[in-house]
């Protein structure tokens, strides 16, 4: 009778798990960390959105896996001098809804990013002060000063070109129905559910998509996004946890893609911003070199996340063509660090609270830390807060360190400017210097690469003796597939291109 | 009849108007800044954290904003997700039906689980079949929900490969793939429901075993199965009823860790989401909504009890 009743239990689950589904081949599936913002790249900031744009919209420009500027919708680009910058639109492209792409929706799409209500490109391409249309396919961004981060900008969200037609018919709700130039067309989209677009024939560059559609799935759960993989419902995996990473290797039906990412985890310290500011380590730049001496970087990560992570002691990840080679975690020195410690004139034990985003990893990595600094005559107390909370509590300054990450830029600027300079969003701690004002000024204006990576390196010089963010680990690109899956580019900005990967039989 | 519905009737607004003003109170002191969520990476820049704050009157005083969205209440308009830019009224209509099934489905499991396991119980006291029905009972109850479901995923989808993982496809669009994907939360979901049921059932069967009317039937010679199903259960069921019912509230707040754990885009997932992302209109529509299903279901359960019940009637 048991058995009879087992055996039926698992025929009605097989009957149900079996029913008719779309064939795998035809249809990609991608689990996402979350799901994503509002599907307008004027209006959206969430990390996934620009996982599903790479679907559904071209850019003018990309980055390649060696993080080198390509052409997309733009072929060529050339400064007429550092104020005038020339781009050379693709012929013979059209946006999903037939519409025809050129100069004109290009100067469309740019005036709407720094025009829209409540666009969050304003800031980015906020170098731009005229947008003239040279001829249909050319066309002259005029800037209002020489600004070396613009043509990143132009291969991330600023760069997105949209249908202006359909733009201007929809309005600020263009992003329940966005219309671009990529592989693929939206269908649908059920909130926390799934997005599901179809493939674009129109697409200039079809030859390279193989699917006919893709659907991402948001899935917050690591073990559940990993279960879904594990059982064949997903057939991608933008991220993977590195404790998931065993598990995955083990799977014969799956296989993994790891790359450095531009993203990286550091602690902020308050130095400047209201009263916390007023503690030992926020007023003494020896504590904080003390503190950072005290922390063995490998050991921390070993432990944490099975070495998967790189130690760093600069924003840029060694992937990047700013990373500066000479700037290099210093190994844990903890007779040194109580050198330093005794020099700042503070008595120990020295009572530091840190801030943790309330992620099992994280304060897991903040007890470790909590354990290394100890012999060096810190007291650290862990604060574990929720994510959102945890960004106001540090914009409103009331922190003395802040364990938070950032998912990194192509350019340096984007992972620098903010954080360092005067009076910037990121830079919590109000930290304030005027030669690292100046440097990091100096390097929006320079165009040559070399030429800036050097001006940062004098910058990382002049960071490491105050050492407002102890830059810790950089983080790394980890995507689980389906073995079959092939074709798949890693490119460290960790974003999920869909030209050229297909389904081997 | 026509008083007592109209003095319940008359309840409904000021009920809801009070818990638009505590939703909305207790939401300002939730830590976090909505700009900040909103801004994403681009949080770096004051000037846009600065005018989101402007457009979206997070800078106004708080019960100038309260009335700005009452007024857009009053005009039936509930507001638009910040996140989504998609109107409240939408979500809660788009996510409203995928909770009730769950729940719904989950509430099946638990009738079907816990009343006759508490019958068994009940009729084969002190013996194996008791402590076993206690001790799945007692399981029910003890085991969290988040571990359950991940331990079912794992063993149910991963190992044996029987049942999607997650996800939810609706029931009009294909039952059985809609049964696929929400058999496994509404077992996890009903589980310490039916655990609870069997219990009540239980010492509601053991007292009605007791009862002079049994000993009658059985006295009568009617087979033992008859007098515990016909006799004993018939009036052991009535507090059982009672408790279900008002199992149903536990369910559709038990679906908010059950839909996070299996991924159901129900009305529990949005508003957890909504939670972490500071989406205030969301947070206020959903719960709105719930207050005006709860208001309703009590009215109803109070008119049927007035029917059903001629003491009231009369009274």
């Amino acid at each position: 009778m048991r058995r009879t009743l087992f055996a039926a239990a698992a025929a009605a689950c097989l009957l149900l798990g079996a029913a008719p589904r779309p064939a795998s081949a035809q249809t990609l599936r991608i689990g996402l960390r979350e799901d994503p913002d509002i599907l307008d790249p004027t209006l959206g900031g969430s990390y996934v959105g620009r996982i599903v744009f790479a679907g559904m919209c071209d850019k003018l420009f990309d980055y390649d896996t060696k993080l080198d500027i390509v052409p997309q919708l733009a072929t060529s680009y050339e400064y007429k001098d550092p104020t005038h910058l020339i781009l050379h639109l693709r012929p013979d492209v059209s946006f999903q809804d037939g519409e025809k792409f050129d100069a004109e929706a290009v100067k469309y799409t740019l005036t709407r990013d720094l025009t829209m209500k409540g666009s969050l490109r304003k800031g980015q391409i906020g170098a731009i002060s005229a947008i003239d249309v040279i001829d249909p396919l050319t066309v002259e961004l005029v800037l209002k000063s020489p600004d070396s981060p613009l043509l990143a900008q132009l291969a991330g969200r600023p760069g997105i070109m949209i249908a202006p037609g359909a733009a201007e018919k929809e309005g600020p709700k263009f992003g329940l129905h966005p219309v671009c130039a990529g592989p693929f067309s939206f269908v649908s989209r059920v909130a926390e559910q799934e997005i599901t677009l179809q493939r674009f024939p129109g697409y200039w560059n079809a030859k390279a998509i193989h699917f006919d559609r893709v659907v991402y799935e948001p899935i917050v759960n690591s073990a559940v996004r990993l279960a879904n993989l594990q059982a064949g419902t997903l057939d991608l995996v933008e991220y993977i946890v590195p404790t998931d990473v065993p598990a995955v290797k083990k799977d014969p039906k799956l296989k993994l893609a790891m790359s450095d990412s531009l993203g990286y985890e550091g602690i902020t310290f308050n130095t400047n911003h209201g009263p916390m500011a007023k503690s030992p380590i926020g007023e003494s730049a020896d504590l904080r070199r003390a503190f950072e001496l005290a922390i063995d970087r490998k050991a921390l990560i070993q432990v944490v996340y099975d070495g998967l992570f790189t130690a760093i002691a600069q924003a840029n990840p060694p992937i990047s063509q700013f990373y500066v080679p000479s700037v290099q975690p210093r190994p844990r020195d903890i007779a040194a660090a109580k050198k330093l410690v005794a020099a700042s004139g503070f008595k120990p034990p020295i009572s530091v609270t840190m801030i943790v985003p309330n992620s099992p990893d994280l304060l897991q990595a903040a007890q470790v830390i909590q354990a290394m600094v100890q012999p060096a005559g810190f007291d650290l107390k862990i604060q574990a807060m929720e994510f959102a909370s945890s960004l106001a509590t540090a914009e409103g300054g009331d922190f003395q360190a802040y364990l938070i990450a950032w998912s990194g830029r192509a350019d340096a600027d984007g992972n620098t400017y903010s954080f360092l300079h005067s009076g910037f969003g990121f830079n919590y701690g109000a930290f304030s210097d005027p030669a690292i004002n100046t440097l990091l000024e100096q390097a929006r204006l320079t165009t040559d690469i070399a030429a800036r990576r050097d001006i940062y390196a004098k910058m990382w010089i002049e960071e490491r003796k105050e050492m407002p963010i102890i830059y810790l680990w950089a983080l790394s690109n980890i995507v689980g597939m389906k073995r079959q899956l092939m074709g798949f580019e890693q490119v460290p900005d960790g974003i999920i291109r869909l030209q050229g990967m297909y389904m081997a039989n | 009849m026509r008083g007592f519905l109209g003095s319940r009737l008359a309840q409904i607004l000021p009920t809801l108007f009070l818990v638009s003003i505590i939703v909305f109170g207790l939401q300002q002191l939730m830590p976090g800044d909505p700009a900040l969520v909103i801004a994403g990476d681009s949080a770096g820049d004051p000037q846009i954290v600065a005018q989101i704050r402007g457009e979206l009157m997070l800078n106004r005083p708080i019960p100038v904003q309260y009335l700005h969205w009452l007024d857009n209440l009053l005009h039936g308009n509930l507001g638009y997700s910040w996140r989504l830019q998609e109107p409240v009224s939408e979500l809660v209509a788009q996510k409203l039906p995928v909770t009730a099934q769950l729940s719904l489905m989950a509430f099946v499991f638990a009738v079907i689980i816990g009343v006759p396991m508490g019958i068994l119980s009940a009729v084969k006291r002190n013996t194996a079949w008791d402590w076993l029905a206690n001790s799945i009972g007692l399981f029910g109850l003890s085991i969290p929900t988040f571990w359950l479901g991940i331990v079912m995923i794992l063993v149910v989808s991963v190992w044996l490969g029987w049942l999607p993982p997650s996800g939810y496809v609706p029931l009009a669009q294909n039952w059985v793939r809609s049964l696929a994907t929400t058999v496994m939360p509404a077992f996890v979901l009903g589980n310490a429901i039916a655990a609870i049921l069997m219990r009540h059932t239980r010492s509601a069967m053991l007292v009605a075993l007791g009862q002079d009317y049994v000993r009658t039937a059985r006295a009568k010679g009617l087979s033992e199965w008859v007098v515990v199903l016909r006799h004993a259960l018939r009036n052991a069921l009535i507090p059982v009823v009672t408790l279900g019912g008002l199992q149903l509230g536990t369910l559709l707040s038990g679906a908010v860790l059950t839909e996070q754990v299996f991924s159901v885009p129900g009305f529990g997932k949005l508003v957890v989401d909504a939670v972490f992302n500071r989406d205030y209109p969301v947070i206020q529509g959903v719960v709105l909504v719930t207050a005006l299903l709860y208001v309703v279901l009590n009215l109803v359960t109070d008119l049927l009890y007035f029917l059903i019940n001629p003491r009231m009637r009369a009274g």
